[in-house]
């Protein structure tokens, strides 16, 4: 064994999506890696180190790439990478290029691209136990032979060949210099892509001097299952099953540690209150930090099960498919068959379907579909939906039968799905306008899924979110409390702006109990109550007075809190849900100045449009920020929806009107 | 050897050897760096639900390619 080298080596993992790649990452770094974005960009740097045989090495994951032409941002980051140019990363020593063993043809394409760059290369020979299972031979010392390059057959799962991987790589590191043979002087003059034939003839070549296809006629597993997975009914059958199992896992199964989370987080609210003095720190502390942190921590129920579907979905190979059945759907307006699942994602939360989103490799593409995601409607919106319908429309029909409660609840997912497919039409012609990027995508073989890399894709999504967007979400939630909080002098400072205090206790009909009635002062007294009189001439022309003016600043820092909120306001205290028959009463016996009442059918009906439409929640915005990495998009989107929300609820209301509607 | 026709003609489940890759865009030099070079061997495997896109056996493993992309490549069957 040579001697300890001068230096910590820095070996880059390179090779097509769906070769093996994070598989051999995985098994080569260990539990020890690094996730974060190049500077500036949204492409993903994974990192970790290598204990090359008793020498650590670092080890960068390069983006799964077909080419290194340098017409994506993937791959020109990849090339930057490997030619030493991209900042903060060092110049590779040795590349280490994954290639498929039942794919050898297309999967070298990149490997002579990366000869090229005179750079030290060798190859990892990944699914040769599925080559030789096909009774196919691969002469792997030929192969070394006929690319003038290492190779080696591994199986990171078993371990087979890592070891001697390790050896050939430290080796290469010595040597320095590659032997393999470049073309990067092949002749241009006989057409523009005379370089790529060359490349594949010197591949066909090689392939056919160092492997033995036995039974080529034998017929593909893949091929029978994709009879039933992508048959033109049974396939969308399947599909449309596939979604509803995520749907239900993300909508239903995550409700049961999302309540414990929340019951968790209000508990040891309430304990620091016992337990420490009252006072601003101890409010800070209970109904700001712990409230915040709380407010973070319950996505991650759902974040992880996306995650665990979308990671075994994409290692078996049924991803793709999806995609290629929805394909011509979605494309219909502008966006990729791969926006289909993280928009259905969205109908839970907009949060794992946003985060989802990096399935789709084209960046116009991806940040489409980020953008009209919020538009479906999400499990947060629903006890809004809920309140409404129950103060308005409970019991009520049409034709003596349909039920108007769900006509309105139907209206309300349509009307965002409308609205998202005009947006995404819109953007995919305005800001997000290029030359339709290629479709083409690789059918993978399906694949029984590798539980290692499924647990730490879906455990690193989860911490990315924590880290990024978690940090953002607590600091708004304390800002939004110190909104609801300060000043807490109680005698009104402006007691001419705030004249319907008395008539609201008066409204809420009830007795409220002191420590109610305090609550509700202190909220109407607050930054945000008076922000509420601030917009309410704004929110005049959509039927909205200051109260609900309060409630939609508050429901800023999620759509559901909303109720608690109109809760406290109205006297009812804080813990009513949208059920709440004293809330529902309080709503319908609401008063403005004048003496009319606030709340008419018509009114709930516009502020479940505002709902539908609205980007009331810092959450999706923080996570927007990081996917993106620009505050641009994120405020852009909630520029865009906000517009959009007043539009459609300033035509329900006063197209209401029109018509002779309260 | 018959007349070239492109991809996107080709009946379900037929195979033709490629001719040509007509055109100069990206999507072009991506079918080319795919592996879709004139003498590979293509087969039209099936068609999505709404008839677009294709699946395409080529090289040994299978590609989905839109109908409107294909329709750059000339086959002979």
């Amino acid at each position: 064994m040579a001697s300890t080298p001068a230096h910590s080596l820095t070996i880059a993992l390179a090779g097509n999506p769906n070769a093996g790649k994070t598989t051999l990452f995985n098994a080569l770094t260990g539990l020890k890696q690094k996730v974060a974005n190049y500077p500036g960009v949204t492409v993903e740097r994974k990192t970790g180190r290598w204990q090359l045989n008793g020498h650590a090495a670092d080890l960068i994951d390069l983006p799964g790439l077909y080419s290194l032409d340098a017409t994506s941002l993937d791959e020109q980051i990849a090339r930057n990478v490997i030619t030493g140019e991209q900042k903060g990363v060092k110049r590779p020593d040795v590349v280490v290029a994954v290639v498929d063993a039942t794919n050898l043809e297309r999967n070298l394409y990149v490997v002579t691209q990366l000869f090229d760059f005179k750079v030290p290369v060798v190859v990892a020979l990944t699914m040769i136990d599925v080559f030789e299972k096909h009774d196919h031979e691969i002469n792997v010392e030929k192969l070394s032979q006929m690319l003038k390059t290492p190779v080696v057959a591994i199986n990171a799962k078993s371990g087979r060949g890592i070891k001697e991987l390790a050896n050939e790589v430290r080796k290469a590191a010595e040597q320095g210099e590659s032997k393999a043979p470049a073309f990067d002087d092949a002749d241009e003059t006989a057409g523009p892509h005379a370089k790529i034939f060359a490349r594949y003839s010197f591949i066909a070549k090689a392939v056919q001097e160092s492997t033995k296809h036995n039974d080529t006629q034998k017929l593909r597993i893949s091929s029978k299952i994709d009879k039933v997975l992508t048959h033109k009914f049974f396939g969308l059958v399947i599909l449309v099953a596939v979604l509803l199992i995520v749907f239900q896992a993300i909508f239903s199964w995550a409700t049961v540690p999302m309540d414990l989370l929340e019951q968790g987080f209000g508990g040891l609210s309430a304990l620091v209150k016992e337990n420490m003095p009252p006072g601003i720190l101890t409010d800070l502390i209970s109904d700001g930090i712990i409230a915040g942190v709380g407010g973070v921590v319950v996505f991650l129920p759902q974040i992880l099960l996306l995650f665990l579907f979308i990671s075994l979905l994409e290692d078996t190979g049924y991803m793709a498919r999806a995609a290629f059945l929805m394909d011509k759907l979605m494309s219909k307006v502008g966006l990729h068959g791969k926006a289909f699942l993280p928009l259905v994602s969205s109908f839970a939360c907009a949060i794992p379907g946003i985060m989802a989103t990096r399935t789709i490799e084209n960046k116009r593409d991806r940040f489409a579909t980020i953008m009209v995601a919020p538009f479906m409607s999400c499990s947060a919106r629903l006890p809004v939906y809920t309140l409404m319908i129950a103060a308005f429309f409970a019991g009520q029909t049409i034709f003596g039968f349909i039920s108007v409660a769900a006509v309105l609840m139907l209206a309300m997912y349509t009307l965002g799905i409308a609205v998202a497919v005009i947006v995404a039409f819109i953007l995919k012609r305005t800001v997000l306008k290029a030359p339709p990027p290629p479709f083409l995508m690789e059918l993978p073989e399906y694949r029984l899924p590798n539980l290692r890399t499924v647990l730490q894709n879906m455990l690193t999504r989860a911490w990315l979110f924590l880290k990024r967007a978690g940090t953002v979400i607590l600091a708004i939630s304390i800002l939004l409390w110190a909104l609801m909080y300060f000043p807490r002098d109680l005698s009104p400072a402006q007691p001419s702006t705030v004249p319907t205090v008395e008539s609201s206790q008066a409204d809420a009909g009830g007795e409220p109990t002191e420590d109610v009635a305090k609550e509700s002062e202190q909220l109407k007294q607050s930054f945000a109550g008076r922000l509420g009189h601030t917009i309410e001439p704004v929110i005049q022309p959509l039927g909205f007075d200051w109260k609900i003016g309060v409630a939609l600043i508050a429901s800023f820092a999620a759509r559901e809190v909303l109720v608690s909120t109109l809760s406290i306001i109205y006297n009812v205290g804080k813990d009513a849900d949208a059920e709440s028959t004293t809330l529902v009463s309080a709503i319908r016996d609401a008063k403005r100045d004048d003496g009319r009442a606030v709340w008419t059918p018509l009114t709930a009906l516009t502020l479940m449009v505002f709902f539908v439409l609205a980007m009331q929640c810092m959450s999706t915005l923080a996570v927007v920020r990081r996917e993106t990495n620009s505050w641009l998009w994120p405020l852009f989107m909630f520029g865009y929806m906000t517009a959009i929300a007043y539009g459609a609820a300033f035509l329900t209301y006063q197209g209401g009107r029109m018509l002779g509607f309260e | 050897m018959t007349e070239p026709k492109t991809l996107n003609h080709l009946p379900i489940g037929a195979s033709g050897r490629v001719v040509a890759v007509n055109g100069e865009s990206r999507i072009t030099r991506r079918i080319l760096e795919m592996g879709i070079i004139p003498g590979v061997l293509v087969q039209l495997v099936k068609s999505a639900p709404f008839n677009d896109p294709i699946e395409v056996s080529v090289r040994g493993y299978r590609l989905a390619i839109r109908r409107s992309e294909a329709a750059a490549i000339e086959v002979a069957i």
